[in-house]
Formats: structure tokens, C-alpha cells, sequence
């Protein structure tokens, strides 16, 4: 059987350890050149440092994980630096691009852990130089071995938020402000389900403590009003506190993010039907709890399949991998997959109250001011995406998203709406009066990534 | 629940839309029904050609009427749609496919369409970045582009403006005529009813015309279209190639347009996607035309549905089995730039009982019948 793995972060390793366990030499791929993923990104060679300086808590983890990818890469056939630009699910085909050079992937099942990416609310000034996703920040300082600035701001929302001011003031760079979105009673109503989480919920609260004792100004409930500065970049942020109040902070950076969202374009091209999840607020392509699609011979794992974080990744990795073992005949052992599904379960419900802890805030996306960038690729402004909602557009009313799209461009850019998207549903859901749901989400086309156009074949080699 | 009116339209494409219009303007009560969002098929996702060279001359003289209506389009709809008025260059890439634009030549001013040949000396000094393979180009000035996005909900919005009623998610899966009445049913169980009945539903007016008792091979037919990343702008006109196995254009924003070949597509979905395989071959067709293309990051690529007709023409007027049906339909791949015209002939078949426009070569019953 043949069997394609497309991505080689904590999912995508358990996913190709068990297969290779049952006997299978999966064809596995992944943009990055090594594996670990995102969560787990390892620096090039010559910027290697200690796991502990790199990962803190999850050193543990991220090093077990680096482990079973090393012992794993000779058990597959490993395809590092390669995208995976189309899936086609009838004819069962993956169209990748390694340097250059494209390639065909036949495969009988295709088990997709393709991560997540930071989720972004835009906020006047969002587009300045020196503004950067939480996420980012944190690959720079890790694979990098870099900061974005040197006097920071950080402002979202999310377990990352915390996390990665923490690295940054470990790391000696300058942590001007730790804005939190989420309202501080918002997060004490999710305590209880969060105890559930454990150490995690405790590694939180610790990162919080850290940065409270080391005065590092903090705070929750906020509003921000703009990032300011020029070419040059940022040089401040306004914001608003709980109580009304407005305050400017100067920083020469910032990084934000609302949580992740779903890097799930390859299980859209591959005809996985989608749906809401409100307590995410965000679309996920719909599978049962061992991550079988309505699409037969498709699999989905990790946080492409829903957001749940490097520890159910692992997990949903390797019991995806047994579902597919289940389905092609294979036996597998009762006890493990009872284990996994346990696991998962009891992760679930710790994934659910922190999804109510840190509750996307909607109403900072639907409330962009007209004139603020929304749509960077496409350069188009909240107020543009606006005016294609109302009846006066030439073209009429946009109803849903993809109308919306086609009339006022947002969306249509080198990102595809990854970047925009959410907080474009939420403007114009707002304007049309409906629940975000209600207004539909962007369509997936290929290629998930920007794809460069081949020179053209010299004269003499002739067209096969 | 019954509608009533005096002419339905079946089909909400660019076509179906103007048709629409123009009735409505001329005070008919009309309603079109349209399954999805207008303009979502052929007419919303094709290339945006505004393009009258290079048709087969059967075509020519509703394009030339149609070219009229572009140039009148904000006037008309509030919009012009961004069509620009860039010419066309249809480009010669050996002697045959040379030989063929000067054949063209005589058609076009058989036709009073402005075409200018630009010879193999001519073309790379007025074209500086066009590749090596490229030997001449016939240069159409009055031909552009325009963004198929726009037209057919602008239409549609004039349309409802002059008093039209456009149903869209209206799906129709049943249709009788009988007593001088067609009656049309929608999924949700709405009945419609009118004494003339437009069939412009693209692909699936095979079917309605199959309804009525007169098939024709009409094929599913989806383009394969892409789109790069903004680069300088550079390439002022809208470029064909004899064959037209690629085309493309750019437009000032920066973003280049490039189309070639057919992906694939279930009409029964409805569903199209461009093929992987058709797009990487058009882009290394488009690498040879425009050099400069090679390293530009393509960003999305696109299809829809299309009927495409084995002539390569389509099916416009009256039924020969049912009084009071019309069709429009099957515009194989380039009905963008004639559907406003299309929309205006459809007014004069049905409320002066003629047009002044050349029909015969698209009569329905030019098929012999299915063995």
C-alpha cells in the first residue's frame, strides 16, 4: 500500500512511526528541511543550542520528538523542502514542488498533519515595519536566535501569548507591555475545566507569575487603539485598559496573535467538507475522533484537523495512523488504540475550556475602522470590504464571502485570505447582520502556496 | 406558491443577465431563476477577454454589437466592469500559425473590425519582451479585458434596478409547457409561469433544450485558469496565440492573467478545478511567449463550467418544437465578451419577433440527430 504523510511536526512523526512499526515505508513530506514542525522548528546546524534554552518546559518533549523523527527518516521515503501544492482526491494524486522541480505523489492513503499557523486580527498600523505574528516571534527566537526588536510589545490573546514573552524576557530582550485581549473574569470562568490540563495549565500560570515578578507590565481586558510609527517602523502602541482608559507604550516591535487557526487548505482541495466550530471559532474539515474524513482514504491529524496543540498531535498522529492500519485490513492492538482514545478525550475537554479562556475576540475584528489595512496582500481597507456588503455596490449586495471576495478583491492575494480571512468574516458578517457562520468561508484553490513559474526549457532539450 | 410573469429566464450567466436587463427596460415583466449566485459559472470565472478578433466570422457581427454595449457599460450598469480597452495581440509562434493571421485579415475587414498585422521585424521592437518563439502578431486596438467577476451581478443589479426580478439559489428541476404556458418548478416546490421561456443556462441548456424535445452534443467545457503575484506592469495588451493554447494579460495592478486548456468538472455538483498537469504545461506556454514571467509566483488557480458545442459555436434562437422557447446557450469558451449583446438580441427575438443580427449559422436543429 502506498501511503502518503504530508507533514513531519509531532503528528506527522507519530503518524509515520506507527506505520513504519506495521511495516510501511510511507512517502513523507514536509516544507521544512528537518522535522519537529512549527512547535518544535529546530535551528540550522550552526545555530544549535541546548533544548532547554530553546524549548523550556518542552524541552523534554521536543527532544523525544527529534529522536523518533532521526530514527524514522531512513524508515521512510523523507521528501524535506518539498510543498505539497494540490491533492487530487479521486485520482488519489499529490503535486509537490522540491526546489524547483515538480513531482507527482500515487499514493492508496493520505494521512494530511499540516499544522496551523497564527490567527491575526489587524490593528490600525498592523502593516508597519517591526510587526510581527506571536508565532513568528517565537520562530525567530528559536530557529533564529533573534528577537524582533529590542523593547517589545506583545498583544492577543492565548496560552502563546504568555509563553512567548516569557522566552523573550528570558532571553534578555526588553518586554515593554503584555497586552491580553480576553478579560480577566472571562479566563477565571474557564479555571476549573483548565485544572484539567494539569501541567499545562500550571506552566501558564507560571510564564504569567514570571513576568508579573519580574514587573513587567501586564495587562488584561485591553483594547488596542493603534500601532504607531512610520517607514522607519513601529515606535509605540495605544491601547485602551479595561476601564476606559487610554495609554501609549513605546516599543520598536510588536508581536500579536489570537491563538492558531487550521493550515487546512490541502484537506479543502481534497473535498473534505468543512464546518464551524464555535468554540474555536474557526472552520475545520470535518473527521470522526481517529481522524477519518467522509472522504474515504483521507486522514487528517494535529492542528490542520482542528486546533489542539503539539501534546494531541502526537497523539491524533499516531491514532490516525492506526485508523488507516484499521481500514486497509491491518490488525492493530485494542489496548493502544483504547489508550489513545482515552488520551485524546481527556485532552479534549482541557482544549474546550482553554477555547473558552481565550474566546476569539470577534468583536475587536468586526469593529476595524474603515481607513485600517484588513487585506495587506491586496492592500484593501476595512471600509472596502464594507462597501461591497451594501446595496449601493455596483455590483450588488455580496451575501457571503466568496461574493465578497470576487467583488472587492480581499482575499485574492499571495496569501489567500490565511492571513485576512477570519477577520474579514467578522467584518462583513457585521455588516450584513449574520452570524459568521452564516456568511460561508473562502474557497480553497491550488496551489496552497505560492508557486514560482519554471524558466523556460532551453532550446535544446526537447519537450517530453 | 405561482409566479407569474411574461418571460422567464432560465440561467443568471452574463447573457442570461443582460437579457434580463433589456426586457425589463423595455417594460416586460421578466424573472430569471438561477441556481446559485449570478454570474458563478462560465461567465464569472473565464479570463475576462473583451476580444472580437480571431472569432469565427459567424460571430462577428453580435460581437461587434456587443463591443458597442462594453463601451457603454457604466452608462448602462454603474460599472464598467474594469474593462480597459488594452487591443489584442494574437501572436504567431511558426509560418503556419503566421499565415493564419493574415488569412484573418480579410475576415476582419469583411467585418469592419480595425486589425493591423505587425511583422516579424516590427513585432519585437514594438514588443520588447516578447520571447524568441514569437515570429508576428496581428494587433486588434478596439479588443481588451475586463473582470469577469463583475459583469454578470452588475447586470444583474441593472437589471433588478429597471424592474426585474432575478431568484438566485433558485434551482429548476422541472419544466412543462402546455396551453401556451411554460411552467417551471423549483427544488424548494416554487412554480413559475410565463409565456416565453429564455433557455441560457451555459452547459445545463443542453438539458433544458433535451426537455423539449431537441438534444444537442453539448460538452462540459471548464477553463483552466491561474493568476500570478503583482509584478511592474509591462504587458499593455491582452495576448492570444494562434490555437489558442494559452493567453494572457496582465493588468495595472500587477497581477497576470493566464489561461490555456481545460480542467476538469462535474456538472452535476456542480464542481470544476483546474488540472494540475494543464497548468504547469500553460505556464511553460506562457514562459515562451513572456520570458520575464519565469520565477513570478502563481497564487490561485480556477475553473467553472462551460458548454462547449462541436462546432465551437453556440446555440441562439428560437425552438423548432416549442413556440415561445428560446435558447442562447453553449458559448464553448467565449461568450464573455458577447453576452451583453447576446442579452439585447434575446429582447428583439422575443418582443419584435426578429434581429437584425445573422443567426442562422447558430440554429439549433444544425446537428444531425443522435444515431
Amino acid at each position: 500500500m502506498r501511503i502518503a504523510v504530508v507533514g513531519a511536526g509531532p503528528a506527522g512523526v507519530r503518524a509515520v512511526e506507527v506505520l513504519a512499526a506495521a511495516g510501511h515505508r510511507p512517502i513523507w513530506i514536509d516544507e521544512a528541511p528537518e522535522g519537529g514542525g512549527r512547535v518544535y522548528q529546530r535551528p540550522p546546524a550552526p545555530l544549535r543550542r541546548d533544548a532547554r534554552a530553546l524549548y523550556g518546559f518542552e524541552a523534554k518533549r521536543a527532544t523525544a520528538l527529534h529522536a523518533a523523527f532521526d530514527a524514522l527518516k531512513a524508515r521512510a521515503d523523507w521528501r524535506p523542502e518539498t510543498l505539497a501544492w494540490h491533492i487530487r482526491p479521486g485520482a488519489k494524486r499529490l503535486h509537490t514542488l522540491h526546489r524547483g522541480a515538480q513531482d507527482v505523489v500515487e499514493y492508496d492513503a493520505a494521512l494530511l498533519c499540516t499544522g496551523a499557523m497564527d490567527r491575526v486580527v489587524p490593528v490600525p498600523g498592523w502593516t508597519l515595519p517591526g510587526v510581527t505574528t506571536l508565532g513568528g516571534a517565537q520562530i525567530a527566537l528559536k530557529a533564529q536566535g533573534c528577537g524582533i526588536g529590542r523593547r517589545v510589545v506583545f498583544l492577543g490573546s492565548g496560552p502563546l501569548l504568555w509563553l512567548v514573552a516569557y522566552q523573550y524576557a528570558k532571553a534578555e530582550a526588553e518586554v515593554a507591555a503584555v497586552l491580553d485581549t480576553t478579560p480577566f473574569a472571562t479566563k477565571a470562568a474557564a479555571a476549573p475545566g483548565l485544572l484539567r490540563g494539569g501541567a499545562t495549565f500550571a506552566k501558564g500560570l507560571y510564564y504569567i507569575g514570571w513576568l508579573r515578578a519580574r514587573r513587567v507590565r501586564v495587562a488584561e481586558g485591553v483594547t488596542p487603539l493603534a500601532i504607531e510609527g512610520g517607514a522607519e517602523g513601529v515606535t509605540g502602541l495605544r491601547w485602551r485598559d479595561a476601564g476606559g482608559r487610554e495609554h501609549a507604550v513605546a516599543c520598536d516591535a510588536v508581536g500579536l496573535g489570537w491563538g492558531l487557526r487550521p493550515e487546512a487548505q490541502l484537506a479543502d482541495l481534497a473535498g473534505i467538507p468543512f464546518r464551524f466550530d464555535a468554540l474555536q471559532h474557526n472552520w475545520v474539515p470535518v473527521r470522526d475522533a481517529a481522524g477519518r474524513t467522509p472522504v474515504a482514504g483521507h486522514y487528517l491529524a494535529g492542528d490542520g484537523a482542528g486546533i489542539g496543540g503539539a501534546e494531541v498531535a502526537e497523539l491524533a498522529g499516531a491514532r490516525a495512523a492506526l485508523a488507516l492500519l484499521q481500514d486497509a485490513g491491518q490488525a492493530v492492538e485494542a489496548a493502544t488504540v483504547a489508550r489513545l482514545d482515552a488520551a485524546l478525550a481527556r485532552q479534549q475537554r482541557f482544549r474546550a475550556a482553554l477555547d473558552r479562556a481565550f474566546p476569539f475576540p470577534a468583536h475587536l475584528a468586526a469593529g476595524l475602522p474603515d481607513d485600517a489595512i484588513l487585506c495587506r496582500c491586496e492592500g484593501l481597507r476595512a471600509g472596502d470590504l464594507r462597501a461591497a456588503a451594501r446595496a449601493g455596490n455596483a455590483a450588488g449586495p455580496a451575501p457571503e464571502m466568496n461574493r465578497a471576495k470576487a467583488f472587492s478583491r480581499t482575499g485574492m492575494g499571495r496569501c489567500q485570505g490565511r492571513v485576512c480571512g477570519a477577520a474579514a468574516a467578522e467584518i462583513l458578517a457585521a455588516e450584513l447582520g449574520q452570524p459568521v457562520e452564516a456568511i460561508g468561508r473562502l474557497r480553497g484553490q491550488p496551489p496552497v502556496k505560492p508557486m514560482p513559474i519554471a524558466a523556460p526549457r532551453p532550446a535544446s532539450e526537447p519537450v517530453p | 406558491m405561482t409566479t407569474e410573469c411574461e418571460v422567464l429566464v432560465l440561467g443568471g450567466g452574463g447573457a442570461g443577465c443582460s437579457a434580463a436587463l433589456h426586457l425589463a427596460q423595455r417594460g416586460v415583466r421578466v424573472v430569471l431563476l438561477e441556481r446559485g449566485l449570478v454570474g458563478s459559472q462560465a461567465s464569472g470565472v473565464n479570463y475576462g477577454g473583451v476580444r472580437q478578433q480571431g472569432r469565427n466570422p459567424a460571430e462577428l457581427p453580435i460581437a461587434r454589437r456587443s463591443r458597442e454595449l462594453w463601451g457603454r457599460l457604466k452608462d448602462i450598469t454603474g460599472t464598467e466592469a474594469e474593462f480597459t480597452v488594452t487591443g489584442h495581440l494574437k501572436l504567431a509562434r511558426g509560418d503556419a500559425e503566421e499565415a493564419e493571421l493574415i488569412a484573418y485579415l480579410d475576415v476582419a475587414k469583411r467585418h469592419g473590425l480595425p486589425l493591423r498585422l505587425v511583422g516579424r521585424n516590427a513585432i519585437h521592437r514594438e514588443y520588447p519582451w516578447l520571447g524568441p518563439a514569437v515570429v508576428a502578431g496581428s494587433f486588434a486596438p478596439d479588443d481588451g479585458s475586463a473582470n469577469p467577476r463583475l459583469l454578470a451581478p452588475a447586470l444583474a443589479q441593472a437589471a433588478r434596478a429597471a424592474g426585474a426580478e432575478i431568484r438566485e439559489h433558485t434551482k429548476v428541476v422541472a419544466q412543462h409547457h402546455a396551453a401556451g404556458q411554460f411552467e417551471l418548478v423549483s427544488e424548494a416546490g416554487q412554480t413559475f409561469r410565463a409565456p416565453v421561456l429564455l433557455n441560457m443556462a451555459g452547459f445545463w441548456g443542453g438539458a433544458v433544450a433535451e426537455a423539449f424535445g431537441e438534444p444537442v452534443p453539448v460538452r462540459p467545457l471548464s477553463p483552466n485558469m491561474a493568476v500570478t503575484e503583482p509584478i511592474p506592469y509591462f504587458i499593455e495588451p491582452n495576448l492570444g496565440v494562434v490555437g489558442g493554447n494559452v493567453y494572457l494579460r496582465q493588468i495595472p495592478r500587477g497581477n497576470v492573467i493566464i489561461g490555456g486548456g481545460h480542467g476538469e468538472s462535474d456538472p452535476a455538483a456542480p464542481w470544476a478545478r483546474p488540472l494540475p498537469e494543464v497548468t504547469l504545461e500553460v505556464l511553460e506556454l506562457a514562459v515562451q511567449l513572456v520570458p520575464e514571467l519565469a520565477g513570478t509566483q502563481v497564487i490561485r488557480s480556477w475553473s467553472g463550467i462551460d458548454g462547449k458545442m462541436p462546432d465551437g459555436i453556440p446555440v441562439i434562437g428560437p425552438s423548432r418544437t416549442t413556440p415561445g422557447l428560446f435558447h442562447a446557450f453553449g458559448f464553448s469558451g467565449h461568450g464573455f465578451q458577447l453576452g451583453p449583446a447576446i442579452g439585447a438580441i434575446m429582447s428583439e427575438l422575443v418582443l419584435d419577433g426578429r434581429t437584425d443580427i445573422p443567426l442562422d449559422a447558430f440554429r439549433i436543429d444544425r446537428f444531425p440527430p443522435a444515431a
